[in-house]
């Protein structure tokens, strides 16, 4: 491919990841009043669509081959026991990533 | 307080929240550098991608894009199919974005999930300013994604330190980011159907074609939620 249809393709990557961020905030922008069940998706959809992000996370990971998910199961677990239990945002995340790659790295 | 205080103690109110980013962002911004020094792009790619682009994902897509024949219609809508729960995010931040004046512009484009779900979620002091905490995480964490990309981009092969399993760092971040929202709400339907929605999706139509459908089954969930509650005028 040569440089300018380079160009271009990233281009369309640019304009389609800028269309997803902006387009909420073109319609519904803030002249108007925003339609009461816009209001209520804003409402609720952070909720649902963090859930969503982490299954995304986790979609490679592979429960009939490999390591079976055993290694982020257990890093999960970290997780979220250390968490519920300290509350400390940065000493959960920190904690499962190092139990994580030991996992990884090491065991499986 | 000056304006120059303002923005410093924004700032600072800031940082805390992006070290894990930080961690996550070099470490995936590096391991994306190399792999596109592997396919034998100068560093100015992945540094100017990072730049422009800022949707992780996405970019690891652009690279195979570039070397494909030329398409611009299916990168295009490849980029919107990938991109399209950002569609979620601005919605869920029409509110918090307002008022936030000349930044508001760079707040939209730097909505990645990471920025998305610090800005939502974090709980802002009440004496630090909003916007200007908002405009740091973003910032903040766009300059790691760039400064990774190109000390993958450039110094990519002299690294042998071994990072496997790094990544995760992400993933614990959105968990301790959902246990934190499910303290914080009394009820925890929607934050249910988000998790099982996408689940039943991933096991459905796999990783690369679940995300569409996981958003679909959610708005369909909240929408049936909401016309069920306006008939017994219960709220959820």
């Amino acid at each position: 491919m040569s440089l300018s249809l380079q160009i271009i393709t990233i281009a369309m990557v640019v304009l389609g990841t800028v269309l997803t961020r902006f387009i909420p905030f073109l319609l519904f922008s803030t002249g108007k009043t925003t339609p009461s069940y816009v209001q209520y998706l804003g409402s609720v959809l952070p909720l649902a669509v963090i859930g969503l992000l982490v299954i995304y996370c986790l979609k490679d990971v592979t429960l009939l081959t490999g390591s079976h998910g055993i290694p982020e199961l257990f890093a999960v677990a970290v997780v979220t026991g250390l968490h519920l239990w300290k509350r400390n945002m940065l000493l959960s995340i920190a904690a499962g990533t190092i139990v994580y790659m030991l996992l990884v790295q090491f065991i499986f | 307080m000056t304006k120059r205080e303002i923005i410093w103690n924004a700032l600072r109110a800031a940082f805390p929240h992006t070290i894990p980013i930080f961690a996550g962002f070099v470490f995936l911004g590096i391991a994306y550098g190399m792999y596109m020094q592997s396919l034998g792009f100068n560093a100015i790619y992945p540094i100017l991608m990072s730049l422009l682009i800022f949707a992780g994902s996405m970019e690891f897509l652009a690279a195979n894009l570039l070397l494909m024949s030329f398409n611009p219609l299916n990168a295009l809508l490849l980029t919107l199919t990938v991109n399209a729960r950002h569609l979620f995010y601005g919605i869920s931040m029409l509110e918090k974005y307002k008022g936030t004046g000349r930044k508001k512009a760079y707040l939209i484009f730097g909505m990645c999930d990471e920025s998305f779900s610090i800005n939502y979620s974090a709980n802002i002091p009440k004496e630090v300013d909003k916007g200007w905490f908002m405009t740091f995480v973003t910032l903040l964490n766009h300059s790691y994604w760039v400064l990774g990309s190109a000390l993958g981009g450039l110094f990519g092969s002299l690294i042998h330190f071994n990072t496997e399993g790094l990544e995760f760092v992400m993933t614990a971040l959105f968990i301790v980011i959902f246990i934190e929202q499910w303290r914080k709400e009394k009820k925890h339907l929607v934050a249910l159907i988000g998790l099982t929605a996408s689940i039943i999706s991933l096991v459905i139509f796999g990783g690369s074609g679940f995300i569409i459908p996981a958003m679909m089954a959610i708005l369909a969930s909240v929408t049936i939620i909401r016309k069920v509650s306006e008939q017994k005028e219960i709220t959820v």
